[in-house]
């Protein structure tokens, strides 16, 4: 299922939510929605789904409007709201038999029977909703929206509120989806992303301030490397040499592992490989070199760039946004 | 099971799972057979006249209770997001859960069928009258239930939802009784049209009239006509 989103707009009175969203999303992409609280992902989660209609501007599923054949539409996607609401009343299995019937699944017991095994639920199927743990809640939500194998799934923040283990678990069953199906996820957590999506979408203020994949995202919309070493010398003249290097922009002192150690994380352009400048370094004076590597965690400096600063728009893909003509109000 | 079905199912399990509607069941039936038999043996008619002449009054209670949960709960436990993305049309929707409401309704009004049962093991019932009291009963009640769907569908609070249907019910109710017929003026051939009363007055005789037939069920449409409104209007640009 390809969507195309065209220059979305959604006002809530006088406050504008979503200010001219345009992205693609092409069959068999985990893409990952990623922005601070209160940037309009749940509101573009809504309209996604038909939940909500735009202000302006429009969302073509499979090159048709998405509310022009609502019905039909919402038979391919599956969805997990935010917060995950479910009937309490219900039972596990009461409530997927309800979702089967009404999104007209065609072999439900056979259907239901498979997402519970993948969800995790077997020995829970026969209990109330109300007494399971959010955890477990979670899964019977995204039971829900996998029933009759939805071309697109669409997960707002699937993992708000788990313990760490149920987080890995859930992230590997996205994975598992995104394998078969599309899967757009909304999210404000950076690993969430780095762990399950193979595009990243960072939104701000209602507006795209940077996509590509995560690689690129750093790497590019970076400009920079991010190098941590180790080097038992002296703090002050370890950190005045390092300085002293070509290409260092920045020089961060962490906390040393151990006395007699020198512990920095410094930021150097991407165009020059520092990494040889600072063995050659420790070579010169005589400091072993304990540890050196290229820190992978950037896409935190990235975020809190891209959505800190005025929105300027960085792009990583090859596929850029496209931009159509604002549509009038209707 | 179809889509519209299954909501139907969700929604009367719901309802038979919610204690507030429970409660004013059993207080309608308690008051009802209370108010009902002390009178009753001062008259020595086997009638259940005076029963369907209050009855209208206990259900304006009963039938907001009924229906204030309808849409405000979805909205507050935010299930609502997740019924209308489902692929079902949203007139399905609300049909479906009046539906359910009505049903709840049916079951509510059936276990006051004691009080006929009891009234012809006493007496001669003439059971005619007593089936048409129930059925127009019904109507009047859905009618009530219609409209009680439509304000829930306003508000995320089942209070304001029950609050406001009693509200209304009572203004519809009120406006055909003599007194307010008698200081309406000009008005008053308007209100005795309108007014749910006066259409409830042949049904408490036993009576029914196609024309109050064709009332309650306008009322029905005109309400369940305004509930999908209110939730397709979200998808207004």
């Amino acid at each position: 299922m390809d969507i195309e989103v065209k220059n979305l707009r959604k006002n809530f009175g006088q406050t504008a939510v979503l200010n001219g969203l345009n992205f693609r999303v092409a069959s068999g992409e985990i893409l990952g929605f990623l922005g601070p609280n209160g940037a309009g992902k749940t509101t573009t989660m809504r309209v996604l789904t038909g939940f909500l209609a735009p202000t302006s501007g429009q969302v073509l599923v499979d090159g048709r409007d998405l509310l022009d054949q609502s019905v039909d539409v919402r038979q391919k996607i599956g969805y997990l709201p935010e917060n995950n609401p479910l009937y309490p009343e219900l039972r596990v299995f009461e409530y997927l038999r309800f979702s089967a019937a009404a999104k007209q699944v065609a072999q439900p017991d056979q259907e239901i029977r498979k997402v519970v095994a993948g969800c995790g639920l077997r020995d829970r199927v026969g209990q109330g909703i109300g007494t399971l743990s959010k955890g477990l809640r979670q899964r019977v939500g995204l039971a829900a929206a996998l029933l009759g194998n939805p071309e697109l799934v669409v997960l707002d923040e699937p993992t708000s509120g788990l313990d760490p283990n149920q987080i890995v678990e859930i992230r590997h069953l996205i994975r598992d989806i995104g394998k078969t199906r599309t899967v757009i996820l909304s999210t404000h957590i950076l690993q969430e992303v780095q762990a399950s999506c193979t595009r990243v979408l960072i939104i701000n203020r209602g507006q795209i301030v940077g996509q590509g994949t995560t690689a690129e995202l750093t790497t590019q919309a970076a400009g920079r490397r991010r190098v941590e070493a180790i080097i038992a010398g002296p703090e002050d003249a370890v950190c005045a040499a390092l300085q002293q290097l070509p290409g260092v922009a920045s020089l961060e002192q962490q906390v040393a592992p151990a006395a007699g150690e020198t512990a920095v994380a410094l930021e150097a352009e991407k165009t020059r490989d520092v990494r040889r400048d600072i063995f050659e370094l420790c070579v010169e004076r005589h400091w072993p070199l304990l540890e050196l590597k290229v820190s992978a965690v950037s896409l935190e400096d990235v975020f809190h760039r891209l959505t800190t600063e005025q929105p300027q728009s960085v792009t990583a893909t090859t596929a850029t946004p496209v931009t159509v003509p604002a549509i009038p109000h209707s | 099971m179809s889509p519209a079905l299954s909501v139907y199912t969700k929604e009367l399990r719901g309802q038979f799972f919610s204690l507030t509607a429970y409660v004013f069941t059993v207080v309608f039936l308690v008051t009802s057979n209370w108010l009902f038999f002390q009178s009753f043996f001062l008259f020595n008619q086997a009638s259940l006249r005076t029963y369907f002449d209050l009855l209208p009054w206990y259900l304006l209670l009963l039938v907001p209770a009924v229906s204030m949960r309808t849409w405000a709960e979805e909205k507050r436990q935010g299930t609502a997001e997740l019924l209308l993305t489902l692929p079902i049309p949203e007139w399905q929707v609300v049909v479906a859960k009046f539906a359910a409401n009505a049903t709840f309704l049916a079951a509510a009004l059936a276990f006051s069928l004691t009080l006929p049962i009891s009234v012809a093991r006493l007496g001669d019932l003439d059971w005619g009258p007593v089936i048409g009291g129930y059925l127009g009963a019904w109507l009047f009640g859905c009618a009530y239930l219609a409209m009680g769907q439509w304000i829930s569908g306003l508000t995320s609070n089942q209070i304001v939802a029950f609050l406001a249907t009693i509200a209304a019910s009572f203004a519809l109710l009120v406006s055909g009784i003599s007194i307010t017929l008698a200081s309406a003026g000009p008005l008053a051939d308007v209100l005795y049209r309108l007014s749910t009363y006066t259409h409830f007055q042949s049904v408490a005789k036993g009576v029914l009239d196609l024309r109050d037939i064709v009332y309650f069920l306008s009322l029905i449409g005109l309400f369940l006509y305004l509930n999908v409104y209110t939730l397709i209007r979200r998808h207004w640009r």
